[in-house]
């Protein structure tokens, strides 16, 4: 037998295809390839095989179907005349509202319990232990139903605030019921309007031109905020001493801000019990409470482990060397010992982000119409269209997961240790 | 390398699973067993006790077709389905036969390619609400918090009745019953409906069930009814003359009781020995032999009988025949003759 | 004068320290109450946890074991507040086994000894895998002992015989492992005594052994299966020196392959005809509660394990369509939820498989669940793969040694070791997500106890039956991520 380590000179033979090293490896992707190609046209002839004997024949046209069915959480404007296509946009706008909810409740949660295991307090370390294994032991499933189900237990229902058994709180603008939380909402008396778009297609959404002016002017003064912010540094670098803007920089945000509120004739829609349910204010159903609650606590308590390995993983010579150079403990925290633990924070917390994204999907269990339970609930078995609309969820989640990890990465790579 | 443990399994299923095409009698008369899917649980019409046998009303249709078609009553796996799940597993033909309270509709019968031989339980989607809210009639529940089980017709008859009587509701849409019991106990939704047998059956668990009532409107027809594949008549005509047989039965007043007595030799009424095989050749028109419907009938009595043991009046479910009597009491359920 | 000093010359003997900086309240004012915020929290927790048993331990001593139904809960009660523990005493077994053969079914007899066996069995082949914690006579010891209660289980004249022989030798080996301590036993093998096989040599029977415990059939099958191995192993021996190590390789999985699927039942059938041994045949779908959770967990894990190795090969490999594929494959799976992946098993799996064949569903939800442990299996294998140092690498390439060699003597058994505490707590996220199966229907334990409330008896029953399965969770998570916890330090030490 002979190895071959410098190439041989001379004709092709076939056999070079297995046993010469320049040309394995595309001899090994070549098989690799085609039996991938293989194993798909295999997939794909079974399924129309499958199809033409069941007699169903794939198409889309479906979701250009009437739904006919309700949803109750609606971030867009729908009816059960819509299509299903409509309904599965309502559904993935809802996914994407519980997904951001939760990442942010949770990464707060997450941060406050990592940080309090750390605690030299015995009982409020053992405490947030408890709590880390407790719930990150047990299914997120059972959480789900769990929460949903100490909601409704315990909550009072509308029908104990007609009777007088429980009242709203915070100055009667809050009702918490058992059928969610109903919270004042803004209403403005010289609305702008809305601003229709996409016609009277099923991806038609309005915009609320209130939003966009109020957006406007607090990104404006934001800004120049920023820039009074830059210019005060400047002169400190100059100088020495920092002109005191804070006030400045308040203002330049919260004075036309208001002014544009006032302008718009701001004023709060509070909820009143009517009828069956309470009307008016903004109803956060039971289902996203249960299911954003669910989600942020079992999210949190992986988060709470990645924060506390982050802040121990900075070795203490760093603290102590900003103790030297002397700065105060909330300056050494923001800017020595957090920028670093960041760095080992995040890549996990991206992980974690996407899993509670990935998770939601369970809100079929506690009747949230996400886009698993509207597309991949209702209008699958009333379609009885099953590869359509898997396919199409699959596609969807694929997507926004794809997009979470791209982002994540992107500021990753932004925060990334720069050696030199 | 545990990859055997597949490979294992797969010969395993393979042993156990038989193909879907044609042939369905003669695929389950090899295996020995019915595969018949059921729910995965639902007061009096299928629920597992402790030892895991399964009991109820859709399971009695699935333990006669059993004893007619394997001499056995216990020669059934049951299958759990979900709402989700079951027309996917009888088009596989995982199951042979599904009994899962499901609605006979053209679309489910045209579209979805399924037969279904009949039906062994009239039903319509009803509500139930507390005595408390002095609510008489549906049409006054403009505005309410309704808990409705998804993945059925009853979130498309509910959003129809809702608009046809152009009031508003909030739909919250609950996986199982027992969630929506639990909703609706709490208050979490002034009304609950579901299909009236489910309401009544919820109901009778209840701690206080005269609290209860359910309102006087039914919003939609439910014929539930076994189902089988589109494409093997053979195999449909025996689930449907079995269910015939359970419903004649009770009609010519053959009971598990009476049924040694009357099958032992020919009686005087001609249609009662057809049944059982002692005059004429039924069974051996069907494929079966002669004795197919007495076994069925041996399985779990009569219809009447069948009825009266899972959700009848004696039971805590307390259900009245209703629709479902025979014909002659003024009901539904009439038998095409057995000739 | 001389003896005056303004320096002590001698040390005062030690006073006690103050009572309040000793015993329980020196500990507590130092980690309890050392500042006022650390004081307010203090309280606050202890309130709280105060508040959480103030609520929850009457509710859960509540004299309710024998009720048989919830109303009978409920008139035992009498208003009070207390959970209805009567249906946890009625259908725990339901809940850990399923329906599972139990003997109540006539003409059936209780066949529960066999996931009981299985999942004993499951510990003495896996603690070799894992970590050396106990010697290998201690290993042989359980081994033995395990196999003596399946012999018991068996039961009948003969397997009493074999009961009082593996107990025999249990003891046996185990005096002896216990009589001498590590250095005298080091010294009895230097000077040649006989050593017991290792262990591994069941972890590598164990997966053929399992299936055969748990559904059933004829041993031969499973001895086929195994035997396609060793065919493959033989044959890679003999021709990897004729033809070279890669067409070697090629001709030996083909050898397994046509093995598996043209041999086994001839095989299989001439050997029944020969030694019938066998089982009864249980079907998967009467796997259900625990049993069926750990099914799902264990052999996803251990099918996606060889998997995940190969995927993650691939990912870090230089071939860029090979990379492309593998890369494809994880950030998919990894990309959808779980549960779309089984509304594929449930409803398109088989519409994807040629017409005709029909698994059942729980083989359905296995294939979708390895898939999917599978991914997440190759992203800790690469983790494992990237910890190792480069000179690892570079001296598998100065010694000579091919990519699987290399892979094989070298890198893999050092990055398995490494990845260890992410595939148990991958396994512990698998097992966790096994819950997932009830929403397509299966009754694992959610499931279970959706249908157990289809009871008459146990209509409206639900904190009890979410507890009991919430901590059933809690104790198998809980314990494998201490025992990973445990791992990840031993590894730690091992590599300082």
């Amino acid at each position: 037998m002979t190895t071959t380590t410098d190439p041989h000179q001379g004709q092709f033979r076939l056999s070079m295809l297995l046993y010469d090293s320049r040309y394995r490896s595309m001899t090994i992707q070549i098989v690799a390839l085609i039996g991938f190609l293989l194993l798909l046209g295999w997939i794909f002839s079974n399924t129309a095989q499958n199809l033409t004997d069941l007699g169903k024949e794939p198409s889309f046209r479906f979701m250009g179907e009437p739904a006919g069915y309700d949803i109750n959480q609606r971030l867009l404007e729908y009816s059960n005349q819509d299509t299903h296509l409509r309904a599965a946009l309502i559904g993935l706008l809802n996914t994407l509202l519980v997904a951001a909810l939760g990442c942010i409740t949770a990464t707060v949660l997450g941060v406050i319990i990592g940080v309090l295991r750390l605690s030299p307090n015995w009982i409020v370390s053992r405490l947030s232990a408890v709590y880390v294994e407790a719930f990150r032991n047990v299914p997120v499933l059972l959480w789900i139903v769990f929460i949903m189900a100490i909601l409704i237990e315990t909550l009072p229902s509308p029908s104990a605030f007609r009777k007088g058994e429980a009242s709203m709180s915070l100055w009667d603008s809050v009702a918490v019921t058992n059928r969610g939380v109903y919270i004042p909402e803004p209403l403005f008396t010289n609305s702008l309007g809305n601003l229709h778009l996409l016609g009277g297609s099923s991806l038609r959404f309005d915009v609320s031109l209130d939003l966009i002016a109020i957006l406007a002017v607090l990104i404006a003064g934001i800004l120049t905020s920023g820039l009074i912010k830059r210019r005060a540094d400047r002169i400190q670098e100059a100088t020495g001493t920092r002109p005191a803007t804070w006030y400045w920089r308040l203002g330049v945000v919260v004075i036309p801000t208001s002014i544009v509120l006032v302008l718009l004739g701001l004023h709060w829609g509070y909820p009143e019990l009517k009828g069956f349910n309470f009307q008016g204010g903004t109803h956060l159903r039971n289902s996203l409470i249960a299911l954003w609650l669910a989600l942020s606590i079992y999210t949190a308590a992986f988060i709470a482990e990645i924060v506390r390995a982050g802040i121990l993983a900075i070795s203490k010579g760093q603290s102590e060397a900003a103790g030297a150079l002397g700065l105060r403990s909330n300056r050494t925290m923001s800017l020595v010992i957090l920028p670093q633990a960041l760095r080992v924070i995040i890549p996990p917390l991206i992980s974690n982000y996407l899993n509670l994204t990935k998770n939601s999907s369970l809100a079929i269990a506690v009747g949230y119409m996400d886009i698993t339970g509207t597309l991949g609930g209702i209008t699958m078995n009333q379609t009885g269209r099953e590869l359509e609309t898997v396919l199409l969820l699959m596609l969807v989640y694929l997507a926004i997961s794809l997009t979470i990890s791209g982002v994540m990465n992107w500021y990753n790579e932004s925060v990334k240790l720069r050696e030199r | 390398m545990k990859k055997t443990v597949f490979l294992g399994a797969l010969t395993v299923a393979g042993l156990a699973a038989g193909a879907s095409a044609a042939a369905t009698l003669d695929d389950v008369k090899a295996r020995g067993k019915l595969n018949c899917g059921v729910t995965t649980g639902l007061v009096g019409f299928a629920a597992p006790d402790a030892n895991g046998n399964w009991e109820g009303f859709d399971v009695g249709v699935c333990r006669a077709v059993a004893a007619a078609v394997l001499g056995d009553a216990n020669a059934v796996e049951f299958v759990p389905t979900t709402g989700k799940t079951r027309f996917t597993a009888l088009a596989s033909g995982e199951v042979d036969l599904l009994a899962r309270n499901t609605t006979w509709t053209l679309s489910r019968d045209v579209d979805l390619k399924f037969t279904f031989v009949g039906v062994n339980y009239y039903d319509g989607q009803g509500f139930m609400v507390n005595k408390d809210m002095g609510v008489s009639s549906a049409k006054e529940l403009d505005g309410a918090t309704v808990c409705i089980q998804t993945g059925t017709t009853t979130e498309l008859n509910l959003a129809d009745f809702f608009r046809a009587n152009n009031i508003s509701y909030e739909p919250v849409p609950i996986e199982t019953n027992a969630e929506g019991q639990q909703q609706y106990l709490a208050g979490a939704c002034d009304t609950y409906t579901t299909d009236a047998s489910g309401l009544a059956a919820t109901r009778a668990t209840f701690e206080d069930p005269s609290a209860h009532v359910v309102l006087p409107e039914i919003i939609s027809k439910e014929p539930l009814g076994p189902l089988v594949r589109h494409g093997d008549n053979e195999w449909g005509d025996i689930v449907r003359w079995t269910l015939n047989a359970l419903i004649s039965a009770e009609e010519l007043g053959i009971t598990s009781a009476n049924i040694g007595e009357l099958s032992a030799a020919p009686g005087d009424n001609p249609e009662i020995n057809r049944i059982l095989g002692t005059e004429g050749n039924l069974g051996e028109m069907l494929g079966l032999d002669a004795e197919w419907a007495k076994r069925a009938i041996m399985a779990g009595g009569n219809y009447g009988e069948v009825f009266a043991k899972n959700i009848g009046e004696e039971t805590p479910i307390a259900l009245a025949r209703g629709l479902n009597a025979q014909w002659q009491d003024g009901g539904l359920i009439y038998s095409p003759p057995f000739r | 004068m001389s003896d005056m000093s303004y320096v002590r010359s001698e040390m005062l003997p030690e006073r006690t320290p103050p009572a309040s900086s000793v015993g329980f309240v020196g500990w507590a004012r130092a980690n309890l109450f050392n500042g006022i915020v650390n004081s307010i929290l203090t309280i606050v927790s202890l309130v709280l946890i105060f508040l959480v048993l103030a609520a929850l331990l009457p509710w859960l001593f509540s004299p309710t074991w024998n009720s048989g139904s919830l109303n009978e809960c409920r008139d035992i009660l009498n208003g009070h507040e207390g959970a209805c523990w009567g249906v946890i005493n009625e259908r725990w077994e339901q809940l850990l086994y399923g329906f599972y053969p139990n003997g109540s079914e006539a003409g059936s007899i209780d066949q529960r000894w066999r996931p009981n066996l299985a999942f004993l069995l499951l510990f003495v082949a896996v603690i070799p895998v894992l970590f050396n914690m106990i010697s290998r006579r201690m290993n042989w010891v359980l081994l033995l002992v395990a196999l003596a209660y399946g012999a018991y289980a068996i039961g009948g004249t003969l397997g009493m015989i074999a009961v009082v022989v593996l107990l025999a030798a249990a003891v046996f080996v185990g005096y002896k492992a216990f009589s001498s301590d590590k250095a005298t036993r080091a010294a009895e093998i230097e000077a040649g005594a006989k050593r017991l096989p290792n262990p591994l040599i069941f972890t590598a029977i164990f997966p053929f052994l399992v299936p055969f415990l748990l559904w059933g059939g004829s041993i031969w099958v499973f001895v086929g299966a195994a035997l396609g191995f060793v065919l493959a192993g033989l044959a890679y021996r003999y021709l990897s020196t004729v033809v070279g190590s890669l067409a070697g390789m090629i001709i030996s999985v083909l050898v397994a392959i046509v093995w598996w699927l043209f041999m086994i039942g001839p095989f299989a059938s001439a050997m029944d005809a020969i030694l019938p041994i066998a089982l009864e045949q249980i079907e998967s779908r009467k796997f259900g509660g625990f049993m069926l959770s750990i099914t799902i967990g264990v052999v996803a894990i251990g099918i996606s394990l060889p998997i995940g190795i190969v995927l993650a090969l691939g990912r870090q490999s230089d071939l860029l369509i090979v990379k492309a594929l593998s890369v494809g494959f994880i950030e998919f799976i990894r990309g959808v939820p779980l549960i779309t992946l089984l509304f594929v098993a449930s409803t398109l799996l088989n519409i994807f498989l040629p017409p005709g064949t029909n698994f059942d569903i729980i083989l359905r939800v296995l294939i979708m669940v390895t898939l999917f442990a599978a991914a997440y299996m190759a992203e800790v294998v690469r983790g494992g793969l990237a910890a190792l140092p480069k000179g690892q690498y570079e001296a598998a390439d100065a010694l000579g040694l091919d990519y699987w060699k290399a892979q094989r003597l070298i890198i893999m058994p050092q990055a398995l070791k490494i990845s260890i505490p992410g595939i148990v707590s991958t396994f512990i996220g698998v097992f966790k997500d096994t819950v997932l199966v009830s929403i397509i229907g299966l009754l694992d334990p959610l499931g279970l106890s959706n249908a157990i409330r289809a009871d008459q008896a146990w209509n409206g029953v639900v904190w009890e039956l979410y507890g009991f399965i919430a901590f059933m969770f809690f104790v198998f998570c809980f314990s494998m991520s201490r025992y990973s916890m445990y791992l990840e330090r031993r590894l730690r030490t091992g590599h300082k």
